[in-house]
């Protein structure tokens, strides 16, 4: 072949076209509305199908996190409040929920999916507004997964006696569930739609700063004409929960949250004989070998670690490299990263929110301090935030230890530790390393690896080739101090019935 | 053999040969199918501001390629097209020129004489599009002679048989041949990527096609289906991101087929932003190969203006 390739001179004439003036491409300002949202200046508590002041007659607020407004008032509910709530749980257990056909409770369940369906708009910008995560995020994941783990659950109410061969589905009682801020709803879906499923009763306690979505389904539950007392609603803060988790006439206390509070549930509940399931922190490995798909992988990486400003229990936040392309592979992430657009979480172009709660602002900025005290390298790309709010810019650590606190705590944040391996030996032991077993990732091109490291990687869903995965029939939980339980699935079903565990 | 030395080159082994470029086809990253799509997908929910719409219509234009490539054109269609090329909008003389007219090699002298004068290009497709199936000679018999007939720009389709059969080598020696061929023409090479089928056969050919001296990579001659999709531009675009690092020679991008409506452009220009950035945002670099678009865009743009859409009857069809 005789051939010549001397182009360069012609390509460097034509790069002076660069040179000339571009459009300026900034994206709409291109806000979600935020009329069709109706927020009441007050809340009352939820009981026996009906809103109620609190007997404790104490209120808090709950504030927009990108603006800092103050959106309601909600009720404090006290020990009182609590008991109501539990007594009329156990009422409509016994008087007719536990008793009623499986065939007969999917209707109301299935109606529930249905409304939140209808009302999924509001319900997205609603979450949003609460809670600061993009409305993208709200709008095409949270809202489609709720109604989704509905319509599951559902479908279950009817088939309970063939679910588990050889056991007689009996529901266990009232059910205290309490759920944390950075999925409301989606929380509440996972656990409520089990929960009526299997014929229990339900007082729920969503999280402090992320209220407003609960009250809504609250208010839907009425409209679906589920009977008084299956669903009931208690609202405060840490104080509120543990009335419930410690109220003695709870028969199952269900739990997603920090793995500090889970211990302290567990502690409570010591030598009582109410069933406990634990959904709590983690710091996943995501391994990338050297044959993965680039430039997916990248993308796995972004959604991992910046998915919901990283307010995820199951967030990629320990990023294992294979050594050969550790350095190639940061660039590209670093420039990627370059793209992310910060700000306003009603913009539908939005990548990354606000930060929940100025209290967990404090903590990330707090963990990120002490990466660069340890003699992590920092980078965050150059990004324009709000004045107003709580924000935090996405943020890679490299030269990370395996004992610098960033690699070890959880952050919950939007703040990824970068480190390297060669072996998959290695990569195994890295990640296993760690109190946490919640979730894991494996990036590669190879089917062998994927088992071989799925196999030894001990967390309770390893993803594949992509992350952040979920569907209403796979079951989800994690090992040690990520808690225990299975939510999810046909799995997600044994949390609520008896002889099983 | 011997190679001039040249940036491109730097990636290709020392000594070419079927067996070395197929290790060198190998060594490109390999693409998942499932992330590249949810990718493009999400790119394509962005939303642009409404000035910047009136902006990126008219960048659309500048932009185009109008193509005809029909077995029933005549000198006559090709003239009107050309006029319509250079004046889109009769009405309105602040809408641009498109970049180019895309003909087959006979129409290219009605159109050289057509666009004489103007800055609208003319690309002919040649190497006997759109199957390719002739020898190398009979190929670079037909580049020169679209060349010497006034072609600027040339449209070659790669040899896709011996792509999937592995014969590299054939299909980069063609390409590098139909380089030397075009002269001062500029050499988009046509992948057809709905023939490779993977998003690895795309990427793959992506490389192979700008080591061999490509100045633009497309993706489809129209006359297969899929034509251009979004998940094969985006795989394009990163191929062209990464060669760009590793050679620093810039190569250009032509989305074809398939692409009809106003929106559809901004989606390819959407992804073409957040992927490559605003450098790549100009006709040297990006083209738009399509033949009703046009009229979709000017009709959005007047609907920009003057609130009001139009009927078809207002905008001409050649």
């Amino acid at each position: 072949m005789e051939t010549e390739l001397g182009h360069e001179a012609e390509v460097e004439s034509r790069e002076s076209s660069a040179l000339k003036p571009r459009l300026d491409w900034s994206y709409a300002p291109s806000r979600e509305s935020t009329d069709i949202v109706t927020v009441e200046e007050r809340y009352g508590l939820f009981i026996d199908g009906e809103f109620r002041d609190p007997k404790s007659g104490e209120y808090f607020p709950t504030i927009d996190p990108a603006t800092e407004e103050k959106l309601s008032e909600v009720a404090v509910a006290g020990p009182d409040d609590v008991d109501a709530a539990v007594s009329a749980a156990r009422a409509a257990f016994e008087d007719g929920w536990s008793q009623m056909p499986g065939v007969e409770r999917a209707k109301y369940i299935f109606r529930i999916a249905r409304m939140v369906q209808e009302r999924a708009r509001e319900l997205a910008v609603l979450e949003t507004v609460d809670g600061g995560k993009p409305i993208k995020e709200s709008r095409d994941f949270d809202l489609p997964q709720v109604a989704a783990n509905f319509f599951y659950y559902a479908g279950w109410a009817d088939k309970l006696e063939f679910a588990f061969p050889g056991l007689r589905p009996e529901p266990l009682g009232v059910a205290g569930q309490v759920i944390p801020w950075n999925f409301p709803l989606l929380m509440l879906a996972w656990k409520v739609a089990p929960a009526l499923a299997t014929g229990n009763t339900v007082v729920l306690k969503p999280a402090e700063t992320t209220p407003l979505t609960a009250l809504a389904f609250a208010e839907i539950t009425i409209e679906a004409g589920l009977p008084p007392g299956v669903f009931n609603l208690v609202t405060g803060a840490g104080d509120t929960g543990a009335l419930l988790t410690g109220h003695p006439d709870v028969d199952k206390v269900a739990f997603t949250g920090s793995t500090a509070v889970g211990k302290a549930i567990r502690s409570q509940l010591a030598g009582s004989d109410t069933r406990l399931s634990l959904e709590l922190g983690g710091k996943a490995a995501h391994v990338i070998f050297e044959d993965a798909p680039i430039d997916q992988a990248i993308e796995g990486v972004v959604n991992g670690i910046f998915f919901n400003q990283g307010h995820v229990c199951c967030a990629g936040s320990r990023l294992f490299v294979q050594e050969n392309i550790h350095d190639l592979f940061v660039d590209k992430l670093k420039a990627r990263l370059s793209t992310l657009r910060v700000g306003d979480p009603l913009d539908k172009n939005t990548d990354v929110g606000a930060i929940n709660s100025p209290q967990q602002l404090q903590k990330i900025q707090e963990l990120v301090e002490s990466g660069i005290a340890e003699g992590a390298e920092i980078f965050q790309p150059a990004c324009d935030l709000p004045e107003r709010g709580f924000w935090f810019v996405p943020t890679l650590f490299t030269g990370v230890s395996q004992s610098h606190r960033i690699s070890q705590e959880e952050i919950f944040g939007p703040v990824l530790s970068i480190m390297s391996f060669r072996t998959p030996e290695e990569a195994v032991e890295k990640a296993n390393n760690t109190p946490y077993g919640l979730s894991a990732g494996v990036w590669t091109s190879k089917g062998s690896r994927i088992l071989w490291m799925a196999d030894r990687m001990k967390a309770g869903v390893v993803w594949a080739n992509t992350y952040n995965k979920f569907d209403p029939a796979s079951p989800f939980g994690g090992y040690k101090e990520s808690g225990f339980g299975r939510e999810g699935g046909r799995h997600g079903l044994l949390n609520y019935l008896k002889g099983a565990h | 053999m011997t190679l001039a030395p040249s940036a491109r080159q730097s990636i290709l082994p020392d000594r070419i040969t079927n067996a070395s470029l197929a290790s060198f086809v190998r060594s490109v990253p390999s693409v998942d199918e499932v992330g590249a799509v949810e990718r493009a997908a999400s790119l394509a929910t962005r939303s642009i501001k409404r000035e910047s719409k009136a902006e990126a219509l008219r960048l659309a234009v500048r932009l185009m390629d109008l193509t005809t490539l029909e077995g029933m054109d005549t000198p006559g269609k090709v003239v009107q097209m050309s006029a319509k090329a250079v004046r889109p909008d009769p009405t309105d003389d602040s809408i641009p020129s498109v970049a180019a007219v895309c003909v087959y090699p006979a129409m290219v002298p009605y159109a050289r004489q057509a666009v004489e004068g103007t800055s609208v290009k003319v690309a002919s497709v040649a190497t006997y599009f759109p199957s390719g199936q002739v020898d190398i000679d009979q190929k670079i018999a037909e580049v020169s002679a679209v060349v010497a007939a006034g072609a600027d720009e040339v449209d070659m389709v790669i040899d896709r048989g011996a792509f999937l059969s592995g014969d590299y080598f054939r299909v980069f020696d063609d390409i590098v041949r139909v380089k030397q061929a075009c002269g001062d023409a500029h050499l988009k090479v046509i992948l057809e990527t709905g023939e490779l089928q993977t998003l690895d056969n795309v990427r793959r050919a992506s490389v192979l096609a700008m080591a061999a001296g490509a100045d633009f990579i497309k993706t489809s001659t129209g006359k297969v289906s899929p034509a251009a999709t979004l998940p094969v531009f985006l795989v394009m675009l990163e191929a062209i991101r990464d060669f760009r690092a590793a050679t620093g020679v810039k190569v250009g991008i032509k989305p074809a087929g398939g692409i009809r409506t106003a929106k559809d452009a901004i989606r390819y220009l959407v992804v073409l932003n957040e992927t490559l950035g605003g450098e790549w945002m100009d006709p040297e670099w990006f083209r738009i190969g399509a033949s009703s678009l046009l009229n979709d865009v000017l009709m959005q743009i007047r609907w920009l203006e003057t609130g009001r859409y139009q009927s078809g009857d207002y905008f001409t069809k050649d």
